[in-house]
């Protein structure tokens, strides 16, 4: 099964690889989100660096989402998604082929996005390094992981692109006010540490329970 | 090979299939005719596990369908009405990723082999989307039977073919028949029906009117009996 997602994970990377569409859109809008913020907020004022962690989240947030939904959809031309099904291998590795292929491309944005963002702002991080990569991990996970499922379960429907987003919030609303705060407290207050601790230990029993959920129900919602 | 028991399948309040009885044995050859949307496709798609039927058996080599889809999906090459290829990749990349999926073993070689066979090994490493239709549809059939299945089901597999590839297909089925391959083939082209088929059957809304076996390529006996079911012309 594992075998089976590496293949489908590798076929969608490889044809992103190919078009580069997907994934120029998602960091020409992380790009966009940063300069933006870059204008409202002069990045020499020593109180911007607050907003730091809400823009790290809503590049997450939106570039992943139009990753996400790109995902589902592009099986639909020529019905590729009929071949998927009928070969022989469980909804569950279709599932998590398409998990791991967008969840490298969000790594990919955030790997691009991120040190741009503290470059411009001039941004010094004074708290742990290997925990803000842990934070962006086990956010990012959740937030694919949920997403793939959603995107799976709106692409049957006429308006998959708005549903998406609409049932995409307030399902991982909890695992983006933990990262949030989180992130906020590892990059500039350190004295916290514990209650950031705690957030994270929250964001990752959360991500398990709903990757082994979305993994389980994935049948249900790809069965035509 | 295909066992079918009182198979109906109703989608938004409209029977689509009512009843269908059917018993197709190993190494037979069977061509579905019948007139637009009497419930052909729908009928290969119970079959290929894409729908699940409202209510009846099906059972293919004895697995039940319900029960045992995965083993019944690596019995069986399944070829729709689009192409289900990925239009960025070549032809090569498109049937070595499906002949992964199936585990078939040196998958490159036997991608390679089967575009050679369906005439295209020109074009091996262009991408599909550049492809004209009849082009597509020959490597839609590479793709179908990519794993070497037992049974086919082929959706009007002659569209969009030219004379050469009607007769390189014709080869794959007599060829996969000779090795014991079991095909169903949906199609309006009696001529083809009757050229490779040792047996018809005609649906008509959703129901089985005619079953019966042909000998000797008889293309006339054909067209009396669909004339005779669908037109009503005796
Ligand atoms: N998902 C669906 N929902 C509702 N009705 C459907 C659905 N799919 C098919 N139908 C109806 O079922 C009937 C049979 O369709 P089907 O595609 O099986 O016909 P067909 O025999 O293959 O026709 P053709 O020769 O044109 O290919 C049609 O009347 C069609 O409108
Ligand atoms: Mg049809």
């Amino acid at each position: 099964m594992i075998k089976t997602a590496f293949l489908l994970a590798k076929k969608d990377l490889y044809s992103e690889l190919k078009t580069k569409q997907v994934l120029t859109t998602m960091i020409i809008f992380a790009g966009l989100v940063i300069l933006v913020f870059s204008f409202a907020f002069d990045p020499a004022n020593n109180t911007t660096k607050a907003v730091i962690p809400g823009v790290i989240w809503v590049i997450v947030v939106f570039s992943g989402i139009l990753g996400l939904n790109r995902s589902f959809l592009s099986e639909q031309r020529n019905d590729t998604m009929q071949g998927l099904l009928i070969a022989p291998m469980d909804a569950s590795s279709i599932y998590l082929g398409k998990f791991l292929a967008n969840f490298t491309m969000m790594l990919v944005v955030e790997l691009v996005s991120i040190p741009f963002l503290f470059l411009l702002f001039d941004f010094k991080i004074i708290g742990s390094i290997p925990y803000f990569i842990l934070i962006m991990f086990i956010g990012s996970f959740g937030f694919i992981s949920i997403g793939t499922f959603l995107a799976a379960l709106a692409a049957n429907s006429k308006s998959s692109e708005m549903l998406l987003p609409l049932l995409l919030f307030p399902v991982t609303s909890p695992i983006l006010i933990g990262v949030v705060q989180a992130t906020r407290i590892i990059l500039t207050n350190m004295e916290k540490f514990s209650s950031a601790l705690a957030w994270i230990q929250l964001v990752s029993a959360y991500d398990v329970i709903f990757f082994v959920l979305c993994f389980l129900l994935i049948e249900y919602v790809l069965e035509v | 090979m295909i066992e079918i028991k009182k198979l109906t399948k109703q989608a938004d309040n409209k029977l689509i299939l009512r009843g269908i009885d059917l018993s197709i044995e190993k190494g037979e050859t069977v061509a579905i005719l019948g007139p637009n949307g009497a419930g052909k496709s729908t009928l290969l798609k119970v079959l290929a596990t894409l729908i699940k039927p409202s209510s009846g058996l099906v059972k293919i080599n004895g697995l039940d369908l319900k029960k045992n889809h995965l083993e019944i999906k690596k019995l069986f090459g399944y070829l729709p009405h689009s192409s289900l290829l990925y239009d960025h990749y070549s032809p090569l990349e498109n049937l070595v990723f499906f002949g992964k999926l199936y585990g078939v073993t040196n998958a490159e070689e036997r991608a390679i082999e089967l575009v050679k066979e369906v005439g295209l090994s020109f074009f091996l490493n262009e991408p599909v989307k550049n492809f004209s239709r009849g082009m597509i549809q020959r490597i839609a059939i590479a793709r179908s039977i990519v794993h070497e299945p037992e049974l086919l089901l082929l959706d009007e597999p002659h569209t969009g073919l030219d004379q050469g590839a009607i007769s390189i297909l014709n080869n794959v089925i007599l060829s996969m028949k000779a090795k014991g391959t079991t095909t169903l083939m949906v199609t309006h082209d009696f001529k083809q029906a009757a050229e490779i088929c040792d047996r018809i059957i005609i649906i008509k809304n959703g129901k089985l009117v005619d079953d019966f076996k042909l000998e000797d390529r008889a293309l006339n006996l054909v067209s009396e009996k669909y004339q005779l079911q669908v037109e009503g012309v005796s």
